[in-house]
Order: structure tokens, then C-alpha cells, then sequence
């Protein structure tokens, strides 16, 4: 019985910490930053090098004419004469304009439809498959039937957009809810989290590593919507990068269609670095994380 | 103890049960887990749960938590208490830290910042953690998750704790050490514990009174006082004698699903 507090401590405080010390020794990683930058740099330059190697080889071993397949050293020229005017920023920022209102609006309606299937059983039984097939059709398929209901304009871009971002996004966050560890909902109820509590302590930090696998794969489906979208629906008004990769075939100027090429793959890579940051900083606080660092 | 403690005085720590009954399922395929338990446990006592597999003690402990509803039979843990639950895991969320962890359920009663501080580091000095705060759980070994689940279950200034095998997973060791802490907080705070594990020393070191439960269904068949004084050693031969004897009742049990 809880008659009295004890007299004596049976045991020291010393002897708990030191169990405490002895069993988390060893976890300290001794890298420095500057090893560790140019431990996951290198292999990506060498690559880089590589390829314009090969493309160079490529281009001496005269498999094609020059005026369809430029070299490297000429597509660089003329990426800094890109760079210099303002036509490739005019059409970088129509892109981005595009691609950040369309992917905003996919991430507010995929979050939103995501946690309704994800909440209620009906909606998951009407809906839940429905959300698969629709992330399996390729975004340019939806194109002519997009023209059709807004003609060659800017809402038949954005229309294929969400329809191939949301998608993912919404499967991320079901597939976040439905592997909430059922113990740690349990610990949270437990500790007073009930209804909307439940999900702001529990299930929605619980289930953000697979959301921001969700909104990865959203980002990378809506940018490829955004390309495809750009090429078919030409000549409204503004010179798109998507536009200006169709300019440039019609007047058979490679070296620019292959730099503005160069610039598209260069946003996308921009954008999944930083998902790929989100993703890594996520789970080296979950501990996730392998002892390598990947 | 230090001024900032505050267990509640005026909640009493009682639980009671009174033919608690429990169904898992529908029809022919219904399993009866639990089967008319009855139990009171007096505020400070401590009583361990013991019984092999398949005895319902989780069952158990889930009802009287709240976590789940009973068939039948009533489930009385006093007004407005809600009683603290930790399990073999601890249950820690991994995107918090230390800290962050302990904090959870003073937020969620809506405790100040400055106080949801001070309250944090009164309960990490209570389980020895106090330098671990910034810590995140996976950079912890397994005993002191168990302390910090501890202490996140303090946080509730709950007079009841209800304990599902929460030592199991933990080396020899680690938990003599945890026994100790235990028994020294349920000691200072004047708690209630309801202890379910499988462990029969374990038990008979820790507990005021030991029940032993049958399996499929579970039902109280024995229960034993401890009238060792603390503080006890679980290599202590008294220890030894009465964890004997429940092994021996506990033996008996299991036989009699064997023929």
C-alpha cells in the first residue's frame, strides 16, 4: 500500500544515468558538412560530365546534321544568349505562373478529397478506386475532350493540370491516414486528443511523410501536364516555355528548342530537390533515416 | 516532491468493477474475452494483472481507459478521472521531441506556455531525463522511452495509471531500474496502478495484490496480497516464495486448455 513515501532510494542516480549514457553511446555521426556536400556532389557533376560527354562524341561522329543536333558547346552559347534577353524569362514566368496556380488549386482539392475517402467509409467505396483509375490516364489523353469544353485558352491547360496532380495528392493523404500506426491513436486518445484534436496531434503529423510523397508525385504529374498542355494548345497570346519549344521546331532553330529543353528539365530537377529536401528533413526527424544519410 | 506537483486531491483514484463483461464479435463467431469481473482497487493501491495469453488483461485495461465499451457490466473510475495508459511500446510521437512529447497532454488541457514549461521540467527531472529534453524518441534506448512515455502519462495529474506489460520488451537491467522508478513515483504521487503483464516476479515485486486471470474466458480465479515491505529486491527469496506460488496456480491454468 502507498503507506508512506519511501525512506531510502535503492538505487543512485548515477547508476540510472550511467545505463543512460552507455546504452545511446556511439550515435554521434563525426562528418563534417564540407565531406559530406561533396560526398553527394560529385557523383552528380561526373555525370553531368559524362552525358555532355557522350553527346559530344555523338554530335564529332556526325550521326546527324549540325542544324538538328547542335553540340554542346553551341546549345550553351545560345542558353546565355537566353539567359542575357528577356524572352526566356517572359516565358519562364507564364510557366510558372501556370504551374503554381494549377498545382495550388490541385493540392487544395486532392488535401480536401483525400481526407473525405480517407474519412468516411461511403466515400470510400464510391470514390476510392476511382481515384486510382484516374491517376493511370495519361494527362494528355484528357486533352481533346479539355479543348472541346474550353477551347485552345488557359482553362483547358489548368483543367489537365489538377486532373493530373490531384489525383496523387489525394491517394498521398489517404494512403497517410490509412497507416497512422493504430497505437499511437490509441496513446493520443488516451492523452485527451479527441475528433479534431485527434487529427492535429496524431493522424495528420503521422501520416506527413506520405503526404509529401503525395505531393511529390503531384508536383511531377502536373508539371508533365503543364508541358503537354503548353504544346498542343499554341498561339494564345503569350510565348509559354512549351510555346516557344513549338516555335523553335517550326523555324528549325535546334539550338534553341534543345536550351529551352535544357531550361524545362532544369526547373523540374529545381522542384524535386526540393521535395527531395522536405522528404529527407522528415524522416531524419522520424528517424527514419539509415546511418548512410540516405 | 517539489511545490509544482499538482495531483488532483479531490479525484480519489477508486476503480471499479462490477461484472464487466466482454464480446468480441457476432454470432457464431463471438468470442468472449472477458466474463463477469469484478474488482475494486482502493486510491494508492497497486495491483497487478497476471494470467497467460489469451486472458483479456489488454481487454482490460482498453475498458477501464475508455478505449473501448463493454458488453457488460459497469466500469466506475471516479468523476471526471481519466486514467493514464502505457503500453509495451511507448507509444512516443516520433516527430516531437523529448519534450514535445511530455508537452501533448498539457496542451491539450489547455495549459499556458510558461506552465506547460515549468510542468514539463518538473516530470523529466521525476524520470532522470532532464537533459534528454531536445532528444528526439529513436535517439533514446528502449528504457528511457519507457520513462518518457511515463512521464507524458504524468502529464495527465491523473490519479490512476493503467500499465499494459510496459517493462517486456526491456533487458534485465533496464528493468530493475524502471521497477524502482515506478515504485518510487507511485509512491510519491499516491497513485493507482493497474498493471497487466505475464511476468509473475515482476509482479510480485511491484504489487500490493496480485489476481490471477483465466484464459478464454477471462476470469478473476485467484488473488494474493504481497505483504513484503518495500523496499523490496526482485531476487529477494519472500519475492521468490510467492511468485511460486502464482507460477504454480498460473501452471495449473494453462494445463486445463491442454486436454
Amino acid at each position: 500500500m502507498a503507506s508512506d513515501t519511501l525512506a531510502t532510494t535503492p538505487r543512485s542516480d548515477a547508476e540510472i544515468s550511467g545505463l543512460d549514457a552507455l546504452e545511446i553511446a556511439g550515435q554521434e555521426k563525426a562528418t563534417t558538412r564540407a565531406s559530406r556536400i561533396w560526398a553527394a556532389t560529385w557523383p552528380k557533376v561526373a555525370a553531368l560530365a559524362l552525358a555532355i560527354g557522350l553527346w559530344q562524341v555523338v554530335v564529332w561522329a556526325g550521326w546527324k546534321p549540325s542544324y538538328s543536333l547542335p553540340g554542346p558547346v553551341t546549345v550553351g552559347e545560345e542558353l546565355l544568349r537566353q539567359i542575357r534577353g528577356p524572352q526566356l524569362w517572359d516565358g519562364l514566368v507564364t510557366t510558372l505562373r501556370r504551374a503554381a496556380v494549377g498545382y495550388v488549386f490541385s493540392v487544395a482539392v486532392g488535401l480536401l478529397v483525400g481526407l473525405a475517402v480517407a474519412r468516411f467509409r461511403v466515400l470510400r467505396a464510391a470514390i476510392g478506386s476511382m481515384i486510382t483509375a484516374l491517376q493511370t490516364m495519361p494527362s494528355i489523353a484528357w486533352f481533346p475532350l479539355a479543348i472541346l469544353l474550353f477551347e485552345l485558352s488557359e482553362k483547358a491547360i489548368f483543367f489537365v493540370v489538377v486532373l493530373g496532380a490531384a489525383p496523387s495528392i489525394a491517394n498521398g493523404v489517404i494512403t497517410g491516414v490509412d497507416y497512422v500506426p493504430p497505437l499511437l491513436v490509441r496513446a493520443g486518445r488516451n492523452l485527451g486528443a479527441r475528433g479534431l484534436n485527434l487529427y492535429r496531434y496524431v493522424v495528420a503529423p503521422a501520416a506527413l511523410p506520405a503526404i509529401v510523397a503525395g505531393l511529390k508525385q503531384g508536383w511531377a504529374f502536373s508539371w508533365r501536364s503543364l508541358m503537354a498542355g503548353e504544346l498542343i494548345v499554341v498561339g494564345i497570346s503569350q510565348t509559354s516555355l512549351g510555346a516557344q519549344l513549338t516555335y523553335s521546331r517550326e523555324l528549325s532553330d535546334a539550338p534553341w528548342l534543345l536550351s529551352t529543353m535544357i531550361v524545362i528539365l532544369v526547373v523540374g530537377l529545381l522542384v524535386d530537390a526540393a521535395f527531395g529536401a522536405a522528404d529527407k528533413a522528415i524522416r531524419r526527424r522520424w528517424g527514419v533515416l539509415d546511418q548512410a544519410g540516405n | 516532491m517539489t511545490s509544482t506537483t499538482t495531483t488532483p486531491r479531490s479525484a480519489t483514484g477508486q476503480v471499479a468493477l462490477r461484472g464487466v463483461t466482454k464480446v468480441y464479435g457476432r454470432g457464431e463467431h463471438a468470442v468472449l474475452a472477458l466474463d463477469g469481473v469484478s474488482l475494486d482497487v482502493v486510491p494508492g493501491e497497486f495491483v497487478c494483472l497476471v494470467g497467460a495469453s489469451g486472458c483479456g488483461k489488454s481487454t482490460l485495461l482498453n475498458l477501464v481507459a475508455g478505449l473501448d465499451r463493454a458488453s457488460g457490466g459497469q466500469i466506475d473510475v471516479g468523476e471526471g478521472v481519466n486514467p493514464g495508459l502505457m503500453f509495451q511500446e511507448s507509444a512516443l510521437f516520433p516527430w516531437l521531441t523529448v519534450e514535445g512529447n511530455v508537452e501533448v497532454p498539457l496542451k491539450l488541457r489547455g495549459l499556458s506556455r510558461a506552465a506547460r514549461r515549468e510542468r514539463v521540467a518538473e516530470l523529466l527531472r521525476t524520470v532522470h531525463l532532464a537533459d534528454f529534453g531536445r532528444k528526439r524518441p529513436h535517439e533514446l534506448s528502449g528504457g528511457m522511452r519507457q520513462r518518457v512515455a511515463l512521464a507524458r502519462t504524468l502529464a495527465l495529474d491523473t490519479p490512476v495509471l493503467l500499465m499494459d506489460e510496459p517493462f517486456g520488451a526491456l533487458d534485465a537491467m533496464t528493468r530493475d531500474i524502471l521497477h524502482d522508478e515506478l515504485e518510487r513515483i507511485w509512491s510519491e504521487r499516491k497513485l493507482t496502478v493497474l498493471f497487466v503483464t505475464h511476468n509473475v516476479r515482476e509482479a510480485a515485486r511491484l504489487a500490493d495484490r496480485i489476481i490471477l486471470l483465466s484464459s478464454r474466458p477471462g476470469r478473476i480465479i485467484y488473488s494474493t496480497e504481497v505483504d513484503v515491505p518495500r523496499p523490496r529486491r526482485i531476487d529477494s527469496p519472500e519475492i521468490a516464495a510467492i511468485a511460486a506460488e502464482v507460477t504454480d496456480r498460473l501452471r495449473t491454468e494453462v494445463g486445463r486448455h491442454g486436454q
